[in-house]
């Protein structure tokens, strides 16, 4: 069961405490997109072992939502932050750099 | 035979005679024997019948890792299948009954299947039980299930008579295991000034150490382990709880402890189990080893038991499996089960060490005590049936020549000892083979890592893969240091105190015995005694190409009874890697899980059973209801009257009668349950012109509409009205089921993509109580109670207003789900039931009837309204169901359209609603199919539509329905045929799905 900081309380909730929101950083397509852009948007996901970055809601407590970036394989957390954002911090993206050089995740490495 | 010995028990006390049934035999033992010892000391070495091949099993280890002493424990609704002997406390009046024959353990006509064992090899049932097909459901099926299952399941009708409980634990560390290893690493990080919690999963702490032998800084290990229990007890940062199994780590630390309170003290008050859920930095599983047996023939017959335990039932519990033991051996340890035999008085009339250089000091210590030893030996079978009568003796390099039959009562066997890497492995950690011990061990460099990247779970002592007490004590002291300095502590005494026993010759691994055993042997050399698999299966699984283990595994059952392979996994991994030519590493292990042994469904159940379950939210008006005859439905977590049945009348009549009562005067409906949620802010009318598929922004304050809301894939999720409050704040009704879903939606789509829109929004649902009048006298109920106009003019349909009703603050939504005239009131919640009570007390002069749920499915339907979840099944879109008019066409975006838009959604062979109306009147069944011609590539017949919501109508008094239908509303008037399984049909037109009323001359009025 994993435990999170959520970033806006600080509590370290626990994985029951949690909503899991799927991954992060999606860029929404409306009405007027193209059928690949729009088909990305709503089923493409990344599945990576490794590096990923997800959207989580500390809904049985505050009730934000936020941002974490973790390890899918040794379940190592690199950091939380704000949902409201649209990629990731960059000393958060260092310090995942630094711990995983080389790693890649949708454009960014 | 098996008997009580005149010394030792250290574990039992001799004053404390308890007496207890066995298959309904009264026998005697002591306080702190186990059932196994107690029975044992009874002589009842038959302790059960395999599951497969029935055959008569004894007891074969001392604990939990015992595949055949499994017993029902107590009676009635206290009764349990499949308990553990060996871990079973023995108290007065506990009852026990073996299992997994008839008419009597003794005689069981089922052991027929054990002469047609040859029949019955891996893989049997697939291949036996495939052809002729029609076979399967009538007669193999049937049989399967006749003899399937160890053990009775308890009566369904019984109700677990025992609480149990959930407890919540942090610490800084947490040790599993109360042997010397782990109470040596408790002291060494707890002296350092680390929180430490200690598991031990028995009632005693020491583990094997006062067993075994050897001195711990020149003390008796006993002592050592009374001197390490009292410091740790005196420390006010470390804390020890016995019979409490470490049965699963999880991520980040998480572990859930077992502990059994009164298990063995069933007359205790208090919880039986409880279910420690504990978050720690740091995790020492110090989960010690388990023996192996040595797969020879004839090594299930009852008086084979691992040599550790022999010795365990000796030393702790005063109890001699038998009098004349032949000990057969690949490793020094089990030199001293024949030592402490012969020390007691009892006879080993040899020891067969397959080793052909013998041991160390251990076998030096045997010999000089007259103990024959026969280097190279084999045990090429067991003679017996219920009990060992002889062990042939050959030549472990050999074929399976008798070179001597031994006649003995007991034998004890070991095949070298595998730590225990359950704990380790559960969440990650992986495993290195070593050779010189022919075991899996935990590989350091890759541990299982926490939420900081840092490993979090540390082996100690033997379940580390330290054989030596001393090397035990050092590596554990280690253990404690590391974890204690993982969670910054780092001071105190990390020096490890000094153990002393015989150093030990190095094991040969045997994985069959003898060398060259020849079929016939194989066939009775048993892998898993609880799943009876033989050598000779899982040779048989590799030669029909199951190669990978997992697969091996499935197809022969190795490992996959109750205890999970504790015994069999290593010997059943190397005799697949023999037969596949490969390592044993290369063939790897298969997969540990949670839980270590068996847990309680109570344990974890917790407190939440009955009426504590889970929460029942009720209305204000609850009580008015359940007085009143109320007919409970859950909805959600909510409870609501189905309907109010009053005497003599069945729930479907009261349906009917409150139908009509609503529709030809005044009906009562409380409407609490529905969601309220409040939306505010600058942004407001701009954030649910995108939540809903109407425009809502151009809403007037005052007014009301209805709206529909889709996910992002376009389905159709929920409905209700909206009223603008002001200009900055609308309130937005949702279904009883989709107040919590909705809000967090519209948080979600606040939160993650408009945040930077000016909006907040409050679930209100609680706050409020609402109750619909409804039915032509609704406004005259309104008018007598006084207080605002409601008028036609004045409240005009669609409209809400705030004012006083019956001197109560309301507002009144003029808004209907039945057709009908009618007011949603809301009151503040606290005035609910004061409201309720006006208004029934009020209602008297037109027969006012309150009615509950299904009465307004009737009304609704009636009127062709959609009801969440009947029409919508996530798969439906709101155009499927003919509201294009509630989509608005002049916005350019709202969560849904894009998805709207695709190719798929937009086809026009989409099924939609219709209105659908039996020939003869009668009501469709639920779910039912319209069938088309012909039949799929699967036999099946085509459908060309389902039946979504269906209902005797009292009103129009006959059946009515909606469905989806494709081309429905293009096919008035056409019939088809309807069908709910089975050959029946019946005939149905499709109609406009408003059966009531369509002009809505009623409500407008």
């Amino acid at each position: 069961m994993l435990c999170l900081e959520c970033p806006y309380c600080g509590v370290a909730a626990e994985e029951t405490d949690l909503h899991p929101g799927g991954e992060a950083h999606l860029k929404r397509f409306g009405p007027e997109s193209s059928d690949d852009d729009f088909t990305g948007y709503l089923f493409h996901r990344e599945n990576p072992k490794g590096v990923h970055f997800e959207r989580w809601r500390h809904v049985n407590g505050c009730g934000k939502w936020f941002h974490a970036a973790r390890c899918t394989n040794t379940l190592e957390v690199f950091g939380t932050y704000s949902a409201q954002t649209t990629e990731p911090p960059k000393d958060l993206l260092d310090t995942i750099r630094a711990k995983r050089p080389g790693f890649t995740w949708r454009d960014i490495a | 035979m098996s008997t009580r010995v005149q010394t030792q028990g250290r574990l039992i006390n001799r004053d404390r005679p308890v007496s207890f049934k066995f298959n309904g035999t009264l026998l005697n033992g002591y306080l702190g024997d186990t059932l196994a010892s107690a029975l044992l000391a009874n002589d009842q070495m038959l302790m059960g019948r395999s599951f497969k091949y029935h055959r008569p099993r004894g007891v074969v280890a001392s604990g939990s890792e015992e595949p055949n002493a499994l017993v029902g424990l107590g009676e009635g609704d206290r009764f349990e299948p499949n308990q553990r002997a060996t871990t079973t406390e023995l108290f007065h009046g506990l009852t026990a009954t073996s299992q997994n024959h008839w008419p009597s353990l003794n005689y069981d006509v089922g052991i027929v299947n054990n002469t047609l064992s040859r029949f019955l090899s891996a893989g049997f049932y697939y291949k036996m039980f495939i052809h002729p097909r029609p076979f399967w459901k009538h007669i193999y099926e049937p049989f399967i299930r006749h003899s399937a299952g160890l053990g009775k399941a308890p009566d369904s009708e019984s109700r677990d008579a025992d609480r149990y409980e959930h407890f919540y634990a942090f610490t800084d560390v947490l040790v599993i295991g109360g042997g010397v290893a782990g109470l040596q690493s408790a002291l060494t990080a707890a002296r350092a000034g680390a929180k430490v919690l200690l598991l031990e999963q028995t009632a005693h702490l020491g583990g094997r150490a006062p067993v075994d032998g050897g001195t711990i800084d020149g003390m008796d290990p006993d002592a050592w382990v009374a001197k390490a229990c009292e410091e740790l007890d005196a420390l006010p940062n470390a804390q020890i709880r016995t019979r409490t199994m470490g049965a699963g780590v999880y991520d980040h630390g998480y572990v859930l402890g077992y502990e059994r309170l009164t298990d063995h003290a069933p007359e205790a008050s208090g919880p039986r189990h409880r279910l420690w859920r504990i978050r720690a930095a740091q995790i020492i599983t110090a989960t010690g080893a388990i023996e192996r047996p040595l797969s020879f023939a004839g090594n299930d017959i009852p008086g084979v038991m691992l040599a550790s335990a022999m010795r365990d039932y000796l030393v702790n519990f005063g109890v001699s499996p038998g009098d004349r033991t032949v000990v057969v051996t690949n490793n020094d340890d089990a030199y001293r089960t024949a030592i402490a035999l012969v020390q007691a008085g009892l006879k080993v009339p040899a020891i067969l060490d397959a080793r052909p250089n013998g041991g160390g000091a251990l076998m030096d210590d045997a010999k000089a005590l007259g103990i024959r030893v026969e280097t190279g030996a084999a045990a090429v079978k067991v003679k017996g049936a219920k009990r060992v009568h002889s062990v042939c003796r050959g030549v472990q390099a050999g074929d399976g020549e008798v070179l001597e039959e031994i006649f003995c009562d007991a034998v004890a066997m070991s095949g070298g000892w595998s730590p225990v890497v359950h704990l380790w492995s559960h969440c990650g950690g992986k495993l290195f083979w070593d050779e010189g011990q022919a075991a899996f061990r935990p590989d350091h460099a890759r541990a299982p890592t926490s939420h900081d990247g840092a490993p979090f779970v540390i082996t100690a002592g033997s379940a580390d893969g330290e054989m030596h007490l001393n090397a035990v004590l050092q590596n554990a002291a280690n253990a404690g240091k590391t974890a204690a300095s993982a969670v910054g502590a780092a001071k105190g005494d990390a020096a490890a105190p000094s153990g002393d026993a015989p150093d030990e010759a190095p094991l040969v691994p045997v994985w069959m015995m003898p060398q060259g055993a020849p079929r016939k042997l194989r066939t009775k050399s048993w892998l898993d005694y609880q799943n009876d698999v033989k050598v000779s299966d899982v040779q048989l699984a590799a030669q029909e190409g199951f190669e990978s283990v997992e697969h091996a595994k499935r197809y022969t059952t190795l490992g996959m009874a109750t205890d999970q392979g504790k015994l069999s996994n290593i010997n059943g991994l190397a005799t697949l890697s023999h037969a596949l030519n490969e390592d044993i590493p290369q063939v790897g292990t298969t997969t540990f899980r949670p839980p270590y042994t068996p847990i309680s469904f109570g344990a974890i159940a917790g407190e939440a059973r009955g009426e504590i379950f889970q929460p029942i939210r009720k209305t204000p008006m609850h009580d008015w209801h359940d007085s009143n005859g109320a007919h409970w439905e859950p909805v959600g977590h909510w409870r609501r009257p189905y309907a109010y049945p009053q005497p003599g009348e069945t729930v479907e009549d009261a349906v009917q009668r409150e139908v009509l009562a609503t529709r030809n005067s005044l009906g009562l409906l409380d409407a609490s349950t529905l969601g309220k949620i409040i939306v505010k802010g600058p942004d407001a009318g701009r954030f649910l012109d995108m939540l809903y598929t109407n425009m809502m922004s151009t809403l007037k304050p005052g007014r009301c509409r209805y709206g529909l809301m889709c996910t992002e894939n376009g389905f159709l999720s929920d409905d209700g009205v909206v009223a603008r409050i002001d200009e900055d704040t609308f309130l937005c009704h949702t279904t009883t089921g989709g107040a919590e879903s909705v809000h967090a939606h519209m948080e979600e789509w606040l939160q993650t993509e408009w945040w930077d829109w000016k909006v907040w929004t409050v679930n209100a649902t609680e706050q409020y109580a609402q109750i619909a009048v409804v039915g032509p006298n609704a406004r005259k109920l309104l008018e007598k109670l006084g207080g605002m106009d409601v008028s036609q003019d004045a409240l005009t349909f669609m409209g809400w207003a705030d004012g006083a009703l019956a001197g109560l603050s309301v507002r009144v939504h003029r808004i209907s789900f039945s057709g009908e005239l009618s007011f949603e009131i809301a009151v503040a919640a606290n005035l609910g039931r004061a409201l309720w009570d006006k208004l029934v007390e009020a209602g008297q002069q037109w027969n006012i009837t309150p009615y509950g749920t299904e009465a307004l499915h009737i009304l609704r339907a009636e009127k062709g309204f959609i009801m969440i979840g009947d029409e919508t099944d996530g798969t439906v879109i709101p155009q499927d169901l003919g509201l294009d008019w509630a989509i608005s066409k002049k916005k350019t975006d709202y969560i849904g359209k894009r998805a709207q838009q695709r190719s798929h959604m937009v086809d026009p062979k989409r099924w939609k609603l219709v209105g659908l109306e039996t020939l003869d009147g009668s009501t469709l069944k639920d779910g039912a199919h319209a069938i088309a011609d012909a039949s799929n590539e699967n036999g099946q017949r085509n459908t060309q539509g389902r039946v979504t919501s269906t209902y005797r109508s009292p009103t129009l008094n006959k059946g009515i329905a909606m469905g989806l239908v494709l081309n429905g509303p293009d096919r008035m008037g056409e019939v088809i045929e309807l069908t709910a399984g089975g050959d029946d049909t019946v005939k149905a037109k499709i109609v406009n799905p408003v059966f009531f009323d369509p002009e809505g001359a009623k409500q407008n009025v």
